[in-house]
């Protein structure tokens, strides 16, 4: 017998009685104003928020605070004077030495303010990890309350791969000290359209 | 790190020899614990979420074979190659074939205590390849040759010093450096050229989808996406109860997770792999060693509804004061000490009995198992096997015996009482562990029962 087999067999042999899968929870955790409540989390964990009107008033936040940075890429149409062009499809090891990604999410989630992207939205898996700093835009209308109708929005939906990112890349591993910046990005922009 | 026939006690007592780190580090575990309750408080659906947690896995155990086999099929149609391994010798082989068929001889590995508990990283090595742990604290640890000592925080019972020591030696920091800023901006640099290097990545997996044939891992340093979507080849490790129904109880299991083992609302990253990237291999290896055993002793099978949270060491009064390492196995604390026995019951009979069964444990543990219960039936099942500790055995014997024959017992506590009275040094001496951490106490004039005789005048 393969080790599939026989394994499968203990698991069937040694496995209790049948219980019933738990029904979801109901009247889960609900903010009056969910972006209030994202930006204070998120800022509890190392990211800034920025409510803004529009794509205009975005691109002049960026322009202030990404100037002077040699390579700047986005996915997103409306930032294409910002940013370099024709960089997808090629090697992921290339992007090394992107300074500023900017990428869409579907929604965010205002209990952990964590927003999920699929790859779809990230042109490729690796540059939401690899950038040196990470701006992310998302819409008002699109931060939920919490968890459960995170993954009620993302229901059956097809992905290679998806993620929820919340803040910077971070590790606390020498005596518990926050240092923001482990191997990814070393800060977090979030930009709430209205 | 080779702790020889040393026990728990042993470990604890080199542990102990330095009390201003034994002080550091409980103050330092107690703070993430403190941590864990203000985020658990920020939500008032708090316990209905680990009940339901509890319940969902209590669910998964019950129907595993189903869930295995659904997964194993959903993951095939995804383009993840499917792998299953009986022991930890298997899961290493398996690993190797696959970095021998792409001619691998140098890979990256994110955290997987899974690895650890099969020693992956020292069979790999013997066959002549390098692993290079991306996880900082994880790195950490392996450059000072010392397995982690905790599963959430690694390198938890060092003082930045002495990884400032380390990094001078391996990376080339400034000699004294110690400040955590610039030590970890230096293992950056350090890790960043071998994500970029390293053809193949080894990650561990925090759930597996049935429903989807999706697995989900979660980091805040960034390190398992870093060496997932950089490589050829990626090779995920699971232990078969990692498997949870459907995708919306990552719900459930991602509200509780940080939480409960940093107080931070999630993890940084929580990513969903479903399938492999364009012109990337993706390997899964499902593991038993030893779980479909541990899933058919009813007492201790729900200890298999671990997350890998790590709540119950940072709560405990003896895990904070011994430090991870006096536990001699992969996974340390409460929950190592009812996983561990079922592995080898006669390597681990000391670990059960290193608690002191307060139940601090059971009372954070997000998925509710009942972990000071199953240390006390451990306790049962070891001596009832001939596994105990022969000193503790005699013990046991000998108060067995006293206490089921009342006129032995008196005589004993008499003779007890003129000893410690008259000729003290008899029990105040090395040979008697009770006086090893305390003074023996001043004995009474009598004992109740001769107190009673004399004042009860009915």
């Amino acid at each position: 017998m393969s080790s599939r087999e026989e394994i499968l067999a203990r698991v069937k042999k040694n496995q209790p009685p049948l219980t019933v899968l738990p029904a979801d929870l109901t009247a889960l955790i609900q903010y009056p104003n969910p972006m209030e409540m994202f930006g204070i989390v998120l800022d509890g964990i190392g990211g800034t928020m920025y409510p803004v009107k529009d794509y205009e008033e975005m691109i002049g936040l960026i322009k202030t605070q990404f100037s002077n940075l040699p390579r700047v890429i986005s996915t997103i149409p409306e930032l294409k004077e910002l940013t370099e062009k024709n960089w997808e499809g090629q090697d992921p090891h290339s992007y090394e030495n992107v300074d500023v990604a900017i990428i869409e999410a579907h929604f965010g989630v205002a209990e952990n303010a964590a927003l999920w992207f699929t790859e779809s939205l990230m042109g490729q898996r690796v540059i939401p990890f690899i950038c040196q700093q990470l701006v992310v835009v998302v819409h008002k209308k699109d931060i939920l309350s919490n968890m459960q109708e995170a993954y009620q929005q993302i229901a059956d939906s097809s992905y290679g791969f998806g993620a929820f990112i919340a803040g910077p890349s971070k590790t606390a591993d020498i005596e518990q000290s926050l240092v923001l910046g482990a191997h990814g990005p070393k800060n977090m922009t979030v930009f709430v359209l209205a | 790190m080779s702790t020889g026939i040393k026990d728990h006690a042993a470990l604890s007592d080199i542990f102990n020899q330095d009390e201003a780190r034994v002080d550091w580090h409980d103050e330092t575990l107690w703070f993430v614990r403190a941590k864990r309750d203000k985020a658990a408080n920020t939500l008032s659906e708090w316990e209905a979420l680990r009940e339901n947690a509890s319940q969902i896995k209590d669910h998964v155990l019950s129907n595993l074979h189903d869930y295995l086999s659904e997964f194993e099929s959903n993951a095939q149609k995804n383009g993840i190659t499917i792998h299953w391994a009986a022991d930890a010798l298997e899961h290493n082989q398996i690993v190797h074939e696959i970095l021998k068929a792409k001619e691998i001889t140098r890979m990256v590995k994110s955290k997987s205590m899974l690895t650890e508990e099969c020693h992956l990283n020292e069979y790999l090595q013997k066959n002549g390849i390098e692993v290079i742990d991306t996880d900082l604290g994880e790195r950490i640890v392996q450059l000072a040759e010392e397995p982690p000592s905790h599963i959430v925080l690694p390198c938890i019972h060092k003082k930045k010093e002495e990884i400032g020591e380390l990094f001078h030696e391996h990376l080339g920091t400034p000699k004294g450096a110690s400040d955590p800023q610039l030590l970890t901006a230096a293992a950056r640099v350090h890790l960043r050229e071998k994500f970029l290097t390293r053809r193949a990545a080894i990650t561990g997996v925090n759930f597996a989808i049935a429903e989807t044939g999706e697995f989900v891992v979660c980091t805040n340093e960034g390190n398992a996406d870093m060496g997932a979507h950089l490589s050829e080849v990626h090779i995920a490790c699971m232990g078969i109860e990692k498997i949870i129904p459907k995708r919306a109880n990552l719900s459930v299991f991602l509200r509780l997770l940080a939480r409960s083992a940093t107080g931070q609302p999630i993890t940084t990253y929580s990513s969903h792999f479903r399938r492999p990237r364009e012109g990337q291999e993706m390997h899964l290896i499902l593991v038993d060693n030893g779980r479909t055993q541990q899933l058919g002793r009813a007492d201790f099978r729900n200890a298999l509804k671990c997350i890998r949270c790590g709540a119950c060491m940072n709560t405990c009064p003896v895990y904070r004061r011994s430090g991870g390492h006096s536990y001699h196995t992969a996974i340390a604390g409460p929950i190592g000490a009812i996983l561990a026995p079922n592995l080898d019951m006669k390597q681990y009979a000391d670990l059960p009995f290193a608690s002191t069964l307060c139940g601090s444990c059971t009372n954070v543990c997000p998925v509710k198992i009942n972990i000071h219960e199953q240390l006390y039936k451990w306790r049962q099942v070891i001596v009832k096997e001939g596994y105990a500790d022969p000193k503790k055995a005699i013990a046991m014997k000998a108060m067995e015996f006293t206490l089921s024959n009342p006129s032995v017992y008196r005589n004993a506590g008499k003779a007890g009482r003129w000893v410690m009275k008259n000729i003290p040094f008899l029990v105040n001496n090395k040979l008697n562990a009770w006086y090893n951490q305390r003074d023996m106490p001043t004995p009474p004039q009598q004992s109740f029962r001769e107190w009673y005789k004399k004042n009860n005048n009915e």
